[in-house]
């Protein structure tokens, strides 16, 4: 059964191993389930109390030719005893379902570390469709890794076989197995996963058991060891967090609580109106389902219509949001202006992903900052926001939707397409524990002298918000330059220069409304601060932490509030001699911190598509300190190995 | 419309106190007039009308009418409304839109709010030109029309604002124009139709396009060049002696004498509102061999966008409460022990 490589033939045992933290990899076609296997396990492990941070690739065809190189679809979880807050770099276990996850996956795994393989895929055709000359199971070019292969085919088929199902459906059990092995690699309980399937698959009880028995039966391979070498038993101990009741999340789910806990917080309806755009659907998706919040849901014609209804219904007293990914946000840009001119409350957010134009659908980037903050015509000015974990973007939601009633304007909020797809775990949070924000209407006039001042500004700049169907209130809005106060059509010079420089004065006091920014690890002045924004956050947290651990005067600080930049920012960024700012863009943010503090701001870019890598930022740290002559430390090695292997 | 309690109000009530700047003798002056007229007679209520318009010339209408009115971008006022009639069902919305706004840069949205049926009065202003950009040919100018973009005479063929209503699948379809004495008569049958009520007025663009329509609007040509179309009444138009009846052969309309106002025995075809496919080739009718057709083209309610949304979200909530604390909380969930 086992067909294992000669230098893995070694004796026999299982041992338990105990490392901090461990990076696993499911790769498969796109069809094999990776995606539903990774999510699984990421439930087990954080029901076993690690903490963890996945990162879903998956291709952007819906269904990519079986086999081949770009239909490979991957799911990466790193977790561990320890605070996780990146996906990890290097994979330590890499689960490749054919020849082509092998390919697309194997470079990416640590040296030393363990590759599971399933022989029954490695097929001449499948060989080829990957561009494989010879079987890399046999020809040796796998020898810097330890490698499994063995035919989870014939085994699941083996498995399932009392159950009476056709070869395709018995295949698709596949998944199943192999989470089962991983899951007793890892010590994990198999029975909430069988709960699981028991009601995923209600309807259909033979397909439940057919999936459980696949599941014990990969966990009972690992168990009776007829394996030898590399597979062992590997625990890793709970991570001791703050008591409370938690679950999973991934930022889409993240955003749309949010929202309506934004909009409950605001006491106000939410009106969303959507256009279907990777990776921004979700959202839709899961506002469709709950309804009984206040919240109406309008799929529109289009990008346009859906912020041109949101802004319709903030018009009339909801909380209007719309939510896309940059190409969809670009065709909004025109409508955000007439938010701006109107003053209306507005939530826009952005899942972000690469570009220009379709460019990279299901992957991530951060570079759709200067559209955000600039990316109008006009002297357009509004607030954005940056979620920096999926977790995080539900504070950032709520905040999104304070700042927009409060100040009538629309905000942007920031996420990507990793932070909206990642999941990571979440400590439930007590909805009293968030300080509301209700709005009033106008519901009088606010002129002594009769005739309502639709925009009389209040102390903050801020215009009274007035809904249709109020009594003696009736005025007229529109997107043509208005007269002070009146609202009126005017456009003398001295009106628009006033106007331009209310609206400006407005959402730059919206610095005055947000927290001061903190330092997030390290002192609040020293040799280097590094800087990020968005879901740069955990590659950053744990390079900085690992640089201190050398004993570097390097912080780490992590802005949230990019638009208007909270108020102390300045005068900290000037307590550092260096400051670093890794971005996957072009170094957007880098920009804007040299326009606003006129620093030397260092950009550290990656466009891939893919998350930073800790030591990529390790590495960038370093060379700042080998470039300085009085650096006592000498020259700073990057850490190599961060996590343990398996075989550690 | 909106079935709500009439209220008593004078055409000086529904003027707001802006100076009107269209160019004078524009035939915009005519339709906010009718407008203006028509509101007090349907008892409409200030407080709970929306005037929502895009970018053009007649978008500048919401400002001129003591209302809540809604000045928004090119071609977007049908989205804007969704939003406002979604969030409030109660309002009352009258879109302003013109041939540029709402068939060229707009076509999109003006397609989906037809088809979706949300209830409110279009009010297509067709001027055959792009006015406020000084005028470049529109989407519906004719073939041949001379302009600052088209100093030979335009190319596009021009398209037809209640045909594209039809083909949206608009259940209300009308027509009048801007000097018309009938105009409020067209703008009443549309508010009291429940659902989009689409109606193009034929204005003359005295700077750019002038005298455009006088071919069937000049009081001189008016009763041999116009049909009006009434609910069970005879096709009939030059003083009841043509009339338009059925081409058995070819299954088109063709104009017919009508001798001592026996129009029966001409064939002459009566209107019929609920009548698709008669709608169909009265907005289809070659002007020149056939009359205008005005007046209420086709009406035949369905269930409007705004009440199929409240049926459905009724639906999906019934049985459920909004606790965020067990929302938030859903799924798997386990605790940490302090």
């Amino acid at each position: 059964m086992a067909s294992i490589t000669a230098e893995q033939e070694k004796p026999a045992s299982v041992q338990t191993a105990s490392p901090e933290a461990v990076v696993v990899r499911f790769a498969g076609d796109s069809g094999d389930g990776m995606q539903l296997t990774g999510g699984q396990f990421t439930l087990s492990t954080a029901l076993a109390g690690n903490d963890l941070a996945t990162f879903p690739d998956f291709p952007a065809e819906i269904r990519a030719p079986q086999g081949t190189l770009f239909g490979v679809s991957a799911f990466q979880i790193n977790f561990g005893s320890s605070e996780i807050t990146t996906a990890g770099d290097a994979p330590d276990v890499l689960v490749a379902m054919n020849p082509a996850a092998l390919k697309t996956n194997v470079q990416a795994l640590k040296p030393g570390g363990l590759v599971i393989v399933d022989t029954g895929e490695f097929s001449k055709r499948n060989l080829e469709k990957a561009k494989y000359e010879t079987n890399p199971i046999e020809d040796g070019s796998l020898a810097k890794w330890d490698v499994l292969a063995f035919d989870i085919s014939a085994l699941t088929l083996e498995a399932v076989k009392p159950f009476g199902l056709g070869n395709k459906e018995a295949l698709r059990c596949k998944n199943m197995w192999t989470l089962g092995l991983a899951l007793w690699m890892f010590d994990r309980d198999r029975q909430p996963l069988i709960d699981w399937l028991k009601a995923k698959f209600a309807k259909n009880p033979v397909l439940a058991d057919a999936n459980i028995a696949a599941l014990n039966a990969g966990h009972a391979y690992g168990e009776t060891a007829e394996l030898a070498g590399p597979l062992k038993k590997l625990h890793v101990d709970p991570v001791p967090s703050e008591p409370g009741l938690y679950r999973t999340i991934t930022g889409a789910e993240a955003v749309s609580l949010g929202l309506v806990a934004g909009a409950k917080l605001a006491d106000l309806p939410m009106f969303f109106g959507g256009y279907p755009i990777t990776p921004a659907s979700a959202i839709l998706h899961n506002l469709v389902k709950i309804k009984e919040f206040g919240v109406t849901t309008f799929q529109a014609e289009d990008e346009i219509a859906a912020i041109c209804a949101a802004i319709g219904a903030s018009y009339a007293g909801q909380l209007g949001v719309t939510s896309s990914s940059g190409p969809g946000i670009a065709l909004k840009g025109e409508a955000m202006g007439l938010a701006i001119m109107t003053e209306l409350p507005l939530v826009i957010v952005n899942s972000q992903r690469g570009g220009p134009s379709t460019g990279l659908p299901t992957k991530t980037e951060q570079s759709d900052l200067y559209q955000a903050v600039y990316g109008r015509n006009g002297d357009a000015s509004l607030p954005v926001i940056a979620a920096r974990s999926p977790a995080d973007a539900f504070e950032c939601a709520i905040e999104a939707c304070r700042i927009a009633v409060q100040f009538m304007t629309p905000v942007i909020l920031l996420t990507d397409g990793y932070i909206g797809n990642a999941s990571e775990p979440w400590k439930v949070p007590d909805p009293a524990s968030f300080e509301p924000f209700p709005v009033s209407f106008l519901g009088e006039t606010n002129n002594p002298d009769g005739k309502v001042l639709p925009f009389k500004r209040d102390e903050r700049g801020v215009r009274p918000w007035i809904k249709p169907g109020t009594e003696g209130l009736m005025h007229r809005i529109g997107g043509i330059e208005k007269g002070i106060d009146t609202g009126d059509i005017d456009y003398a010079p001295q009106v628009h220069q006033a106007q331009t420089d209310a609206r400006k004065a407005k959402v730059d006091g919206v610095a005055n409304a947000i927290p001061a920014q903190d330092v997030c690890l390290g002192e609040e002045s020293g040799k280097l601060a590094v800087v990020g924004w968005g879901s740069t956050f955990g590659p950053i947290h744990q390079a900085v932490r690992r640089a201190r651990r050398k004993g570097l005067s390097v912080s780490h600080i992590h802005v949230r509030h990019v638009w208007p930049l909270p108020a102390n920012l300045g005068e900290l960024l000037k307590g550092f001699d260096r400051v670093l700012v890794p971005e996957m863009n072009t170094g957007q943010f880098k920009t804007v911190l040299r326009d606003q503090f006129l620093i030397d701001a260092v950009p550290l870019s990656k466009t891939s598509g893919q998350p930073f890598a800790i030591a990529e930022i390790e590495e960038a740290i370093a060379s700042f300190f080998d470039g300085i002559p009085d650096n006592e430390g000498g020259e700073v090695p990057v850490n190599e190995t961060q996590l343990p292997s398996p075989e550690a | 419309m909106n079935d709500m309690t009439p209220i008593q109000t004078t055409l000086k009530d529904w003027e707001s106190d802006q100076e009107v700047r269209w160019c004078p003798g524009c035939g915009d002056y005519a339709i906010l007039k009718a407008v203006q007229r028509t509101l007090p007679m349907i008892g409409a209520d200030p407080k709970n009308t929306v005037f929502v318009s895009g970018i053009g010339c007649s978008s500048r209408f919401p400002y001129y009418v003591e209302s809540y009115g809604f000045h928004t971008i090119h071609g977007r006022a049908p989205a804007f409304a969704t939003g406002i009639k979604l969030a409030n069902p109660d309002l009352d919305i009258w879109l302003v839109t013109g041939d540029g706004d709402g068939l060229s840069i707009g076509g999109n949205h003006t397609m989906h709010v037809l088809r979706r049926n949300l209830d409110c009065q279009i009010m297509l202003f067709n001027n055959e030109i792009y006015g406020l950009t000084k005028g470049q040919y529109s989407p519906t100018s004719r073939v041949g029309t001379s302009s600052p973009s088209s100093p030979v005479g335009s190319v596009d063929r021009p398209a037809l604002p209640c045909a594209f209503a039809l083909g949206s699948g608009a259940r209300f379809v009308a027509r009048g124009y801007d000097v018309s004495k009938d105009l409020p008569e067209v703008l009443k049958a549309a508010y009291y139709h429940k659902g989009a009520a689409f109606i193009e007025i034929f204005q003359n663009c005295i700077v750019y396009n002038k005298d455009r329509f006088d071919d069937f609007t000049q009081k001189k040509v008016a009763d041999d060049t116009q049909v009006w179309c009434r609910d069970g009444e005879p096709l009939l138009f030059a003083k009841g002696t043509k009339g338009l009846a059925l081409d058995h052969d070819t299954l088109t309309l063709k104009v017919v004498d009508v001798e001592d106002g026996d129009w029966q025995a001409a064939g002459v075809a009566v209107h019929n509102v609920k009548n698709r496919g008669l709608a169909h080739m009265l907005v289809e009718m070659p002007f020149g061999p056939f009359p205008m057709a005005l007046g209420v083209l086709y009406d035949d309610p369905r269930p409007t966008f705004e009440s199929e949304v409240v049926a459905e979200r009724a639906k999906l909530i019934e049985g459920k409460t909004a606790d965020l604390g067990k929302l938030l909380a859903k799924g798997q969930t386990w605790t940490v022990e302090g």
